[in-house]
């Protein structure tokens, strides 16, 4: 197991920090998300980016990283608008508003894609989809003072995830409760408006400087499973947001283990780790798992106070 | 009721031809009220006569066509300190992952104000509220393990927490059981007592008349607003109810009873 890092450890130990810095934002972003249950609004967002960075690329002729930025969160609060005024000025419900908003966007982005590959410039599809975290390290190092500190999407994840664990300590009250009880927050005097969209805006950008590694289609894997996995274990807020690092950690040094072993994509394997994961905690988590469930059904056994001290407790 | 209303002392809650619509329906027509200091009020209706609408209303929770609301003479924003609210129990999701403790420390959300966090005063003055409720021993559990009454306690407790001055509460009797009921209403009486003002949303006729010095009887329009005694008629209440057949015997049978 420890064969890919006698060979090029530098390689794999960035591989893994990418790994770790995307698994850690988007999953305490997503923690927000299962919440407010808004998981298919990350699907949407994670797709809908596209064509803002198509425009941002066309206007600038670059990929600098701010144009960049300002086209995943525009097209990003875009979505968000567009789905809300779907379902408000429609009779389209809101799943269904989310998929009309986010394909069309996408088929937009994938049209635009075609009209600058005829401009002479060039966005792989490939690795909008999928991702490419393997050729992470491989990326012009940053330099400062003539140091080389490290490969420039490492270090714009790693100041991703600096911000989005500074702002969910700092906005912790107004999230928690904006996502329990919506109108006791505006009645208490917050902007509940304000605090959603400033959370779509996290995630725009949180799933652009994710893209890269993990491509469109699996950072929704990387929003929702480590939140879902740390729900199974605990029914306490900052509790989960801990679990969440613990499970990046944790999927993004076994799925690149497991992609060296199986010679596949490292992003693809960080994310199936990433799901056995979940189906472990699900299965013997030590409050509410399904194998404990199943023994106390064949034994009848009681008592467990967790589950049985509340009769008519659930609505 | 619309007493002298002095500029130094504002009504709590007064409300001038407010309309509601969903979808360009109207739910609310024309509600013209002015709610003075210190009063129970029991909002009764038949179903759809927009009670919960009212309420979310007059905090700015749903947009009005037309008409305004002033919370002691200024607009809900400006002073939505001193309002506590208590929504519909179902209306959140009990599988949240907060214990009884984090629930009530929320009422303390608006006072803190943005970035600061809860302080030990305020985790005293949480306590004291769960042990108004009965349910400090309940403080560490998962709300999820609670049943329907306990989960309208603690929502009780986070409306004292608020330590508001005007409150709204939407159904707290729903569901609950009577060991609960009977320690809702001394609350809702021990509040009133200290010159708080209450407006609660509530839907069994047959204890309005107990519960409340106050009904405002609403469908769609205000039908009637004023001391229990003075409105709760058989008149008033078949308007009320128009001509649902079955609640009107209901009604009959209610009104029979008086002494």
């Amino acid at each position: 197991m420890i064969e890919p890092w006698a060979e090029s450890g530098a390689l794999y130990g960035w591989i893994l920090a990418m790994g770790i810095l995307v698994g850690v934002s988007c999953g305490l972003v997503g923690n927000y998300l299962l919440l407010r249950r808004m998981a298919l609004v990350g699907d949407a967002i994670s797709h809908s980016v596209l064509p803002g960075l198509v425009v941002a690329f066309m206007l600038t002729h670059s990929r600098n990283i701010p144009a960049m930025f300002a086209g995943a969160l525009v097209a990003g609060l875009i979505t968000v608008g567009l789905i809300e005024f779907i379902h408000k000025k429609s009779r389209v419900k809101p799943d269904a508003a989310i998929c009309i908003a986010f394909t069309t966007l996408f088929a937009l982005g994938v049209v635009m894609t075609s009209l600058i590959d005829k401009g002479g410039l060039h966005i792989d599809a490939e690795c909008i989809l999928y991702g490419e975290i393997a050729f992470v390290p491989l990326e012009p190092p940053v330099e400062w003072f003539g140091i080389a500190i490290g490969p420039q999407p490492v270090l714009l994840m790693a100041g991703v995830a600096l911000a989005v664990v500074g702002l969910s300590v700092v906005f912790y009250k107004e999230l928690l409760v904006s996502s329990f009880d919506p109108g006791l927050t505006t009645s208490l005097g917050f902007n509940a408006a304000a605090l959603h969209y400033g959370l779509m805006a996290v995630l725009s950008v949180v799933v652009v400087s994710a893209f890269e590694a993990v491509g469109a289609v699996m950072v929704v894997a990387m929003l929702i499973i480590p939140g879902m996995t740390a729900a199974q274990l605990s029914s306490r807020l900052p509790v989960r947001h801990g679990l969440v690092v613990v499970h990046s950690g944790i999927s993004s040094l076994a799925g690149l283990h497991l992609s060296v072993w199986l010679n596949c994509s490292t992003a693809g394997a960080m994310v199936v780790m990433g799901a056995l994961l979940f189906v472990l905690a699900w299965l013997f988590s030590p409050s509410d798992g399904l194998v404990w469930r199943w023994r106390r059904r064949g034994s009848d056994g009681s008592g467990e106070e967790g589950t049985v001290a509340s009769p008519g407790g659930k609505v | 009721m619309t007493a002298a209303v002095t500029s130094e002392n504002p009504p709590p809650l007064e409300i001038h031809d407010l309309t509601v619509a969903y979808y360009k329906k109207p739910v609310l027509y024309g509600i013209d009220v002015t709610v003075p200091a210190g009063k129970l009020v029991g909002i009764i209706g038949p179903n759809g006569a927009g009670k919960s609408t009212l309420i979310k209303a007059a905090m700015g929770l749903l947009p009005a066509s037309s008409g305004w609301v002033k919370i002691f003479g200024e607009p809900f924003h400006k002073a939505c300190g001193r309002v506590g609210y208590v929504p519909q129990r179902e209306s959140v999701d009990w599988d949240f992952p907060v214990n009884v403790m984090d629930v009530v420390l929320m009422g303390r959300y608006g006072r803190l104000g943005l970035f600061r966090r809860p302080t030990a005063a305020d985790r005293d003055v949480a306590r004291a509220c769960l042990d108004k409720v009965k349910m400090l021993p309940f403080a560490s559990r998962q709300i999820g393990n609670l049943s329907g009454g306990q989960q309208q306690r603690v929502f009780l407790a986070r409306a004292l927490a608020q330590e508001s001055d005007l409150y709204f509460m939407d159904e707290p009797f729903s569901g609950v059981d009577a060991a609960t009921e009977s320690a809702i209403v001394v609350l809702l009486q021990e509040l009133k007592d200290r010159g708080k003002t209450l407006l609660v949303v509530h839907h069994d006729l047959a204890t309005a008349r107990e519960y409340f010095d106050t009904l405002l009887l609403l469908n769609m329009r205000l039908v009637a607003f004023g001391p229990t005694a003075e409105v709760f008629t058989h008149e008033i209440l078949q308007k009320t109810y128009g001509g649902r057949l079955t609640i009107l015997s209901e009604v009959a049978e209610v009104v029979g009873r008086q002494p």
